[in-house]
């Protein structure tokens, strides 16, 4: 039977308990760069996982669709593959679209289908709705609707690629080789509880934001029914899911920038709200106050990444590993040093970051296949 | 021993065996009492030293001295076992304890209600009693147990790593805007008022208890960082120094509102109910309204003050939205408007349209809420249990959307920081209590609050009684005590892996049920334990 069903928490836990490895790499001069890299890094960690999750996800991925909402769906047969097309088709001006090509890997059983379709939005159908609400409500319609498919991926020029199985090999199924981005991010999973489900496995995605994440999220109760109220259904019963969805409702929605989202999900201690320099200690102070069933409490490292912009963070008194490097343009985030160093032996500087502290790395300017999009925006 | 039973005549309340005395001396015109002396007075006469203080010590008129035999002794049938004189012996010779098989032992025709009954037929009138709902309907604290990591998650040790417990009381906005150059919050932000522990002193009025007692809690709160409350008694003179740490109450009778008053506090709170008697007024005898508490309340001396059942200027909720907007304009917009009810059936629905009404804070205070008096009946029949009107209203108000726009706190027989935990953990933001806080102060909950009797010194006016308790060393016994369930629920938080109090805030998940069955867990929206 192939792995399609929503088996993510099978014994009906609070949530996934996993431990796990992650990898984040970017160059911020926007070239694109092979995943060979990536791939050693997050493989040479490979004891923190045990082979019930691994997963990809790659910015900058399809540069002559840059301006289509890419859907990677995973599908449990054909069938409901025609179903959930023709519910595309309805919704979408579907631009193209394929098998997601793969080839044998060891250890990866039973898998799913996979497609990728580039999609438009047909204004007409859309209505008065803004377009991301749109695609977020599609989404949600084909996780819910549709017997065992489930979309990996729905963000324009980016993809997730993920599965059960060590990451290493997942990267091999999807042949991740041949695929060039400026930045990519990797997870490999240590689940306690559960023998894996294909949709289950980081990253976790909505719209282009990404999470991989390392840690047990102790506030989970409190940040998912926070999020309840602005209508995130946390249906998958596990932690990630709240950052993703966190992170979408602080930034998307309410227009924080990281640096202060990042303030609500590793809020400073009130003590040290009261050191800050009086101009900050009102704003700091605020979004403590509005914002406290967000703050993830419990060890967490984690790496957020939309299109242009990713971001290591860990819990404010830094309870799971999170490793910093920089060499020229490329910024390295990983669970340990020794993959970094692996994949880039002569780094400039390599750091650990401070509990709370987010790294950002930011493009440089704008890719090509993006600037004709911002183009079009400013006029 | 033959002298000292016929001592023992001299009873102010009379009894069955001494209508029949044959000494003819218990004469007396009031039909004689049926029941049955509830507590014995157990003197070691070994021990006894004859100090006569259980004598000056017992408020009750059950330890006497008999001059001329030169012994002490006590009356059994004027002991209602507050233990003020066993505490106060200095050789231990004294036990006080409940008398066995007082009556013919039977599940229903219990002896409190055989003499609940005799009572009310030597009376004619209501039955008043004092302190909270003393009954055996289950407390549902006792039926959830708490998480704690193990391996997959580490827990925190609070001596080593920063534990936070404070809290901000008030009405959050739903986002915080940016405005500006420089990021700043929008304005204006709506008041919030921080405690530095969610635990809040529940109100308690000048008139039921002591200014001693109030003056206790008020230094107290003002020491630790929290809040006590004024009850709807007023604010003394006296204690306008600590107008930072109080909340001051305005309820049905109005008693010491003005405008001065309601810009002292840190919180205005409309008192709709109270958990010990939901749906009826208040009382407060004559004989309990000195000239000090005549000013505090400005009602004339010796006069009744009666808080009429309902608000007579809220019969709806439109009612209660235009006093929560006058109590705000009347300080300004610079101060949360809080309104407390006492737990009822439709608890979640009338929450919601306290918040649409425009509340910063909704204290709901359960079943087991205690009272200077109620009647006894209203106290152990009427209202819920905290736990499923907390959880109700707080899930309620999150399938509204409407949690953030305000704060919870819930009150009713919080007895430790166990309750206080699993309080928060079902929803709460804060926890009011006030018998916990009468029992640091000596209180042995013997309910005879409505007598104004109290051997404790607690909930009294009598100026004699009231110097029982010393301010400053009551303050310093309930700072004891706030801290030592501070450091508790720090060591609890530490070990589910929790570092600040808001990561626990409604996280059900972190409680589990025993001894429950679907439909109370399904309520209370916690899972069986083991699952």
């Amino acid at each position: 039977m192939n792995e399609t069903e929503r088996l993510a928490n099978p014994y009906n836990d609070d949530k996934v308990i996993a431990a796990c490895s992650i990898f984040g790499m970017m160059d911020t001069s926007g070239r694109a760069v092979p995943g060979r890299d990536v791939i050693r890094a997050i493989a040479n960690m490979h004891d923190r996982g045990n082979g019930l999750g691994g997963g990809f996800a790659i910015y900058g991925i399809y540069p002559e669709h840059a301006d289509c909402y890419a859907f990677h769906i995973m599908y449990p047969n054909d069938e409901v593959r025609s179903d959930v097309e023709r519910f595309l088709g309805q919704s979408f001006l579907i631009i193209g679209g394929e098998e997601v090509p793969t080839q044998p890997a060891p250890r990866v059983k039973n898998p799913p289908l996979v497609w990728r379709y580039f999609l438009l939005i047909d204004g007409a159908q859309r209505g008065e709705q803004p377009e991301e609400e749109y695609v977020i409500d599609r989404v949600m319609t084909i996780n819910t609707a549709f017997p065992g498919a489930f979309v990996f991926s729905s963000g324009k020029d980016m993809g997730v690629f993920k599965g059960v199985g060590y990451p290493e090999d997942i990267a091999r199924y999807f042949r991740l080789e041949e695929y060039e981005g400026y930045l990519w991010t990797a997870h490999g999973r240590f689940p306690t509880n559960t023998r894996g489900w294909w949709g289950g496995a980081h990253p976790f995605n909505i719209l282009d934001w990404t999470v991989v994440h390392n840690g047990e999220i102790s506030s989970y109760g409190t940040n998912r029914r926070y999020l309840e109220m602005f209508g995130y259904q946390c249906t998958l019963q596990t932690d990630t899911e709240v950052v993703t969805y966190g992170v979408d409702l602080l930034m998307r929605r309410h227009g924080l920038p990281i640096e202060l989202a990042a303030k609500v999900f590793a809020a400073l201690l009130w003590g040290q709200i009261e050191d800050a320099p009086r101009e900050e200690r009102a704003l700091l102070t605020a979004l403590r106050q509005v914002y406290g069933s967000l703050l993830l409490n419990g060890p967490f490292s984690v790496i957020i990444a939309r299109q242009g912009e990713m971001i290591g963070l860990t819990d404010r008194v830094r309870l799971r590993p999170l490793t910093a490097a920089v060499k020229g343009d490329v910024l390295y985030l990983s669970s340990e040093e020794s993959a970094i160093r692996l994949v880039c032996p002569d780094v400039e500087a390599a750091w650990t970051p401070v509990g709370g502290e987010p790294v950002v790395g930011r493009l440089r300017e704008p890719i090509p296949q993006h600037r004709k999009r911002l183009e079009m925006a400013v006029a | 021993m033959m002298a000292k039973k016929t001592r023992e005549a001299p009873r102010l309340r009379e009894s069955a065996a001494l209508a029949v005395s044959p000494n003819g001396r218990r004469a007396t015109t009031r039909a004689p009492s049926l029941l049955t002396p509830r507590f014995s007075i157990i003197r070691d006469r070994e021990r006894c030293i004859g100090c006569q203080v259980c004598v000056r010590q017992c408020s009750f008129d059950a330890q006497a001295y008999d001059a001329a035999e030169d012994e002490v002794y006590g009356i059994d049938a004027n002991c209602v076992g507050c233990q003020r004189c066993v505490a106060f012996c200095p050789t231990d010779a004294l036990t006080v304890t409940e008398r066995p098989d007082r009556y013919r032992q039977n599940f229903n025709w219990r002896s409190d209600v055989i003499d609940d009954i005799k009572r009310q037929a030597e009376t004619g009138g209501m039955l008043l009693t004092g302190m909270g709902n003393d009954k055996a309907q289950p407390i549902y604290w006792d039926h959830l147990l708490l998480n704690a990591s193990q391996v997959t998650n580490p827990s925190i040790d609070p001596l080593r790593e920063p534990m936070e417990l404070r809290a901000y009381l008030g009405q959050k906005p739903e986002r915080v805007r940016l405005e500006g150059d420089r990021p700043q919050p929008e304005t204006p932000f709506p008041p919030q008022v921080l405690i530095e522990t969610p635990i809040l002193f529940s109100a308690m009025s000048y008139g039921a208890v002591s200014l001693n007692v109030q003056e206790s809690l008020a230094r107290a709160a003002a020491e630790v960082g929290t809040l006590f409350n004024t009850g709807e008694g007023g604010l003394h003179r006296k204690l306008r120094g600590y107008a930072g740490s109080t909340i001051v109450q305005v309820a049905s009778g109005r008693f010491g509102v003005d405008s001065e008053y309601l810009n002292l506090g840190r919180i205005v709170e409309i008192k709709i109910g109270q958990g010990a008697k939901p749906g009826i007024g208040g009382h407060l005898p004559g004989h309990k309204v000195s000239a000090d508490v005549s000013a505090t309340r400005m009602i004339p001396t010796g006069t009744d003050a009666l808080s009429p059942a309902p608000h007579h200027d809220i019969y709806s909720i439109e009612d209660l939205a235009q006093l929560i907007y006058a109590l705000k304009e009347a300080t300004n917009y610079s101060k949360p408007v809080a309104v407390k009810i006492a737990a009822v059936h439709n608890s979640a629905a009338i929450a919601s349209g306290i918040v649409r009404a425009g509340a910063d804070i909704i204290a709901i205070d359960g079943l087991r809420g205690a009272t200077g008096a109620a009647p006894k009946v209203i106290r152990d029949n009427v209202g819920i249990p905290i736990e499923l009107a907390l959880a109700a209203v707080d899930t309620r108000l999150r399938q509204e959307g409407i949690r953030n726009r305000v704060s919870i706190i819930a009150a009713g027989g919080i007895r430790g920081s166990g309750d206080v935990v699993k309080a928060i953990a079902l929803g709460a933001d804060a926890v009011y209590i006030g018998t916990a806080a009468l029992v640091a102060l000596g209180c042995t909950v013997c309910q005879q609050c409505p007598t104004g009797r109290c051997a404790w010194g607690i909930c009294t006016t009598d100026p004699f009684l009231s110097k029982r308790v010393n301010p400053e060393i009551g303050a310093q016994r309930l700072i004891n005590l706030l801290r030592g369930w501070s450091l508790e629920i720090k060591e609890m938080l530490g070990g589910m892996g929790i570092n600040a109090l808001e990561s626990l805030r409604g996280n059900r998940h972190h409680l589990r049920a025993v001894g429950l069955n679907e439909a109370e867990m399904a309520a209370l929206g916690v899972r069986v334990a083991g699952t």
